[in-house]
């Protein structure tokens, strides 16, 4: 025997109280990671509006100065505002992680539902190439690729899109072979729907349904990737203000300026976490509202 | 009883906590006793409380939840406010808790053997040389053959009845001198449940007192002494088996016993509403004016195999025939293993069999171009045992109904014709917009029979459509699907484990065994003239209400 316990909070009438309720019981890290990442948004699409400085202008006067009240992050070798530099930075930056989670998840999209629902002869030879992909690290495949293509902002962005692609696929052909099983696809096969109308009505929606929390924990994942690459000098280079390129230039002065390579690891790390955050907590959601 | 009382229960009161701070009282004032050797049973439906009832005995009625009594007195001793270690100690050694579904009771990855034993070192008892004899002792008392091999094995290399077994034998290893069956047999096929029976039978025998949970009366008539019938929390009836059954006192007892679909109900309603007076706006299902000469559905010497794990064939469906009339219903039944869903499938074509063919109105349709089936598809409706696993998560009733609707007769208005359907199943508008998670059992299934007739069809392949619920919904909806037959004509593919609901709403019946229609013929003929000596099995392993001695009880008063 079980006890059912019936929800009643699904009519209109609800609604308002449940946006309420819904309001007041968002943890404080997730409102935080909000925050912090409307900042970072914002600087991307309007980066003139928070800047203090012009990102390229040097001060040599003012060269290597620790963070005071007019340069807040203190400035670099030229005297370039650093605070300025990473909120122009952010729109470069941003567009690769985003970039990248395009390209991967496209690719990931084709090769995922492909391996799931293709007939055997296309399913098998990608499944062994996912499997060959997943077996080398994402930075060494991505390495790969900015090897191949040259250094620049767009090779960066599909090497890391690439570099990051079979995992997703994996996850999507996963996604899509139990929900082609389901008792829901059967029944809508036995309604007599067409395969085109099976697959945009059930297996494609609730194959992706799950991976929606991953996006946003994927956007995280590539800025720090795509920022690692230009630091080993393989994404954009100076004077280009991206936080990887940032890092790389800030390297000489290490010794003595600490803030050059602090500041802009700060900005990596807060947005890799507030999107982390944010999407860890659509996940969440999400899960709950299936069970 | 000249016996000695084992156990007493006065005036037992459970409440769960509800949201807000509420509490939901599910038992109220439920009293008995049980002696020794003596089997009690609850009998009632899903939330009548029966389980609680029995839970509150081994202090597992859960997180949240208040138990209080006059008295709870096992052999003496209070079993009120007792702290959890202490019920650790008396289950097991005092009282033995068999759950339902052993397949997940049982750790998947531990040999059963091993899994016993833990049972008795859990309770401080013997050495690892004494348990180990100990739990071969406990395999054979349930009559598990060869004992030292099977306590090897892992469940899933296990049958569904040795499983079962496996379960009872961990729970009466120590001999407790109670054992609590909740709902041991549902889920077995019935030649298994006689066997899981007769193990309960042989521990009665043996002075283990027994308390029995099941929503089966004709299970319950086989093994108790006493029967208390739960409604709603409250015993409304308690008597002897025998008053119980063949004179019930209360409604709700007499309610339960017409439930039951037997080969005594056939053409008759197991419930005592009257048949739903909705609109019929249906349109005919099949071409009227010139006679169709064919059957509606034809299989022809069908066999079907499927690849095992090492690259072995496994022959399934073997060689089986069968016809099907327009506004019949053909039963196909049958154990576990016995391919019949597979049939049930290849009937839906979608699974397509090695040899023979199926022919749809004299057309082809197992081996018809994959277009010309879609065009058929919406003719051949199914309903599944699991209606939520058979729904689209993300989708509420109305867009379930909408998309049948639509496919089977696009012009129509969608929205008016959800609702039509959803009347014709007992339900209303007001159920479009739910989601079918949080309906009920019965609703669901109702759903689903909704969107099976939405596009018209002709045949409804019904996969063990009733298996999963309580006796009185099931007997809601085989009158549901009775009244449908009749208004709209269509036929029925009736695949069930069930002889009872076989022999209630079949016309024709197939038996099958190993992928082996053994036996083929009318209900009656099937029933109660069995040739085959598997259909004699099965109808022996039956258990039944004397009901024919029942009905004239109840109408000699």
């Amino acid at each position: 025997m079980t006890v059912t316990v019936t929800n009643p909070a699904n009519s209109i009438d609800h609604r308002k109280s449940r946006w309420r309720h819904w309001v007041l019981h968002v943890p404080v890290a997730v409102w935080l990671s909000v925050f912090i990442a409307l900042f970072f948004i914002i600087a991307a699409a309007a980066p003139a509006a928070l800047a203090t400085h012009s990102p390229f202008d040097t001060d040599l006067l003012s060269a290597l100065t620790p963070p005071t009240s007019d340069h807040w992050l203190g400035t670099d070798d030229i005297g370039r505002d650093l605070y300025s530099r990473i909120v122009w930075g952010t729109r470069e930056s941003l567009l690769i992680g985003l970039g990248a989670m395009a390209v991967a998840l496209s690719g990931a999209l084709v090769l995922g539902f492909s391996a799931a629902l293709g007939p055997k002869w296309i399913a098998e030879p990608i499944n062994r190439i996912l499997e060959i992909l997943l077996a080398f690290p994402t930075l060494l495949l991505a390495l790969l690729f900015v090897a191949l293509l040259g250094p620049s902002a767009s090779s960066l962005l599909i090497s890391v899109g690439i570099g990051t692609a079979p995992g997703y696929a994996r996850l999507i052909r996963a996604q899509a072979l139990k929900v082609k099983g389901s008792g829901y696809v059967e029944a809508a096969w036995a309604l007599g729907h067409t395969r085109t109308s099976v697959f945009l009505q059930h297996i494609a929606p609730n194959a992706f349904r799950p991976l929606v929390a991953l996006v946003a924990l994927g956007i995280g994942q590539s800025v720090v990737w795509a920022s690692g690459l230009s630091f080993l000098g393989l994404g954009v280079a100076p004077p280009s203000p991206e936080w990887g390129a940032l890092l790389e230039s800030g390297k000489a002065n290490i010794t003595v300026a600490w803030w050059l390579e602090i500041f802009p690891g700060i900005a990596i790390v807060l947005v890799a976490l507030s999107f982390t955050q944010i999407g860890q907590y659509i996940q969440d959601r999400l899960e709950g509202q299936t069970q | 009883m000249t016996s000695r009382k084992i156990l007493e229960v006065r005036g037992l009161n459970v409440w769960f906590a509800g949201e807000h701070g509420t509490r939901k009282q599910v038992v109220k004032d439920v009293n008995f006793e049980l002696y020794a050797g003596q089997c009690v049973a609850l009998v009632g439906e899903s939330g009548s409380g029966k389980s609680v009832t029995a839970r509150s005995l081994v202090g597992l009625t859960g997180e949240g939840s208040t138990v209080d009594a006059q008295t709870l007195e096992l052999e003496g001793q209070s079993l009120l406010g007792r702290s959890d270690a202490w019920w650790r100690s008396l289950r097991g050694s005092k009282i033995g808790f068999i759950l339902q579904d052993a397949l997940v009771s049982l750790d998947p990855l531990r040999p059963v053997g091993k899994e016993i034993g833990e049972a008795l070192s859990l309770h401080g008892w013997g050495d690892r040389a004494t348990r180990q004899q100990k739990v071969l002792d406990a395999l054979a008392d349930v009559g598990v053959p060869e004992p030292a091999l099977r306590a090897q094995q892992r469940p899933g290399e296990l049958s569904g009845g040795l499983r079962q077994r496996a379960l009872i034998a961990s729970a009466i290893a120590l001999h407790p001198d109670i054992v609590i069956a909740d709902e041991p047999t549902t889920a077995l096929d019935v030649t298994v449940q006689a066997q899981v029976l007769e193990v309960l039978r042989q521990m009665l025998r043996r002075g283990t007192s027994v308390i029995l949970i099941s929503h089966d009366l004709a299970v319950v008539a086989k093994l108790a002494d006493v029967i208390l019938v739960m409604q709603g929390g409250t015993i409304v009836e308690a008597g002897t088996s025998d008053d119980v059954l063949s004179r019930p006192k209360h409604p709700y007892t007499q309610q339960l016993i017409d439930a039951i679909p037997s080969e005594h109900t056939k053409g008759t309603r197991l419930t005592r509403s009257g048949s739903h007076a909705t609109p019929t706006l249906f349109a005919p299902s099949a071409p009227q004016g010139k006679e169709d000469t064919h059957p509606v559905l034809e299989a022809r010497h069908i066999v079907k195999s499927f690849r095992g794990p090492g690259g072995t064939r496994r022959t399934v469906v073997k060689d089986v025939s069968f016809t099907l009339k327009r506004g019949e219903t053909l039963g196909i039944v049958g154990e576990s293993g016995s391919g019949k869903s597979t049939v049930a499938r290849i009937a839906l074509s979608l699974e397509t069999p090695d040899s023979g063919d199926v022919r749809f109105r004299g057309q082809p349709w197992s081996d018809a171009t994959p277009a010309a089936k879609r065009a058929i598809r919406r003719r051949i409706s199914v309903v599944y045992q699991d209606p939520l696993s058979s729904f689209d998560p993300r989708w509420r009733v109305s867009r379930i109904l909408t998309d049948a609707i639509a496919l089977g007769d696009p012009g129509r208005d969608v929205d008016a014709r959800a609702v039509e359907l959803l009347e014709a199943v007992g339900l209303n508008a007001s159920h479009l917009h739910q989601w079918p998670l949080r309906m009920s059992g019965g609703q669901r299934q109702r759903v689903a029979i909704a969107r099976a007739i939405a596009t018209n069809p002709e045949v409804i392949v019904l996969d063990e459509a009733v298996s999963a619920l309580d006796v009185s919904i099931q007997a809601q909806i085989l009158d549901l699907l009775s009244d449908l037959q009749t208004r709209l004509g269509v036929s029925y593919l009736f695949i069930s484990h069930d002889l009872g609901v076989i022999h209630h709403m079949s016309d024709r019946v197939l038996v099958m065994q190993n992928g082996i229609a053994v036996e083929q013929g009318t209900a009656d003929e099937v029933f109660y003239n069995p040739r085959h000596s598997y259909t004699q099995e099965l109808l022996g392993s039956l258990p039944r209400l004397e009901y024919a001695r029942l009905r004239q009880a109840v109408s000699a008063e």
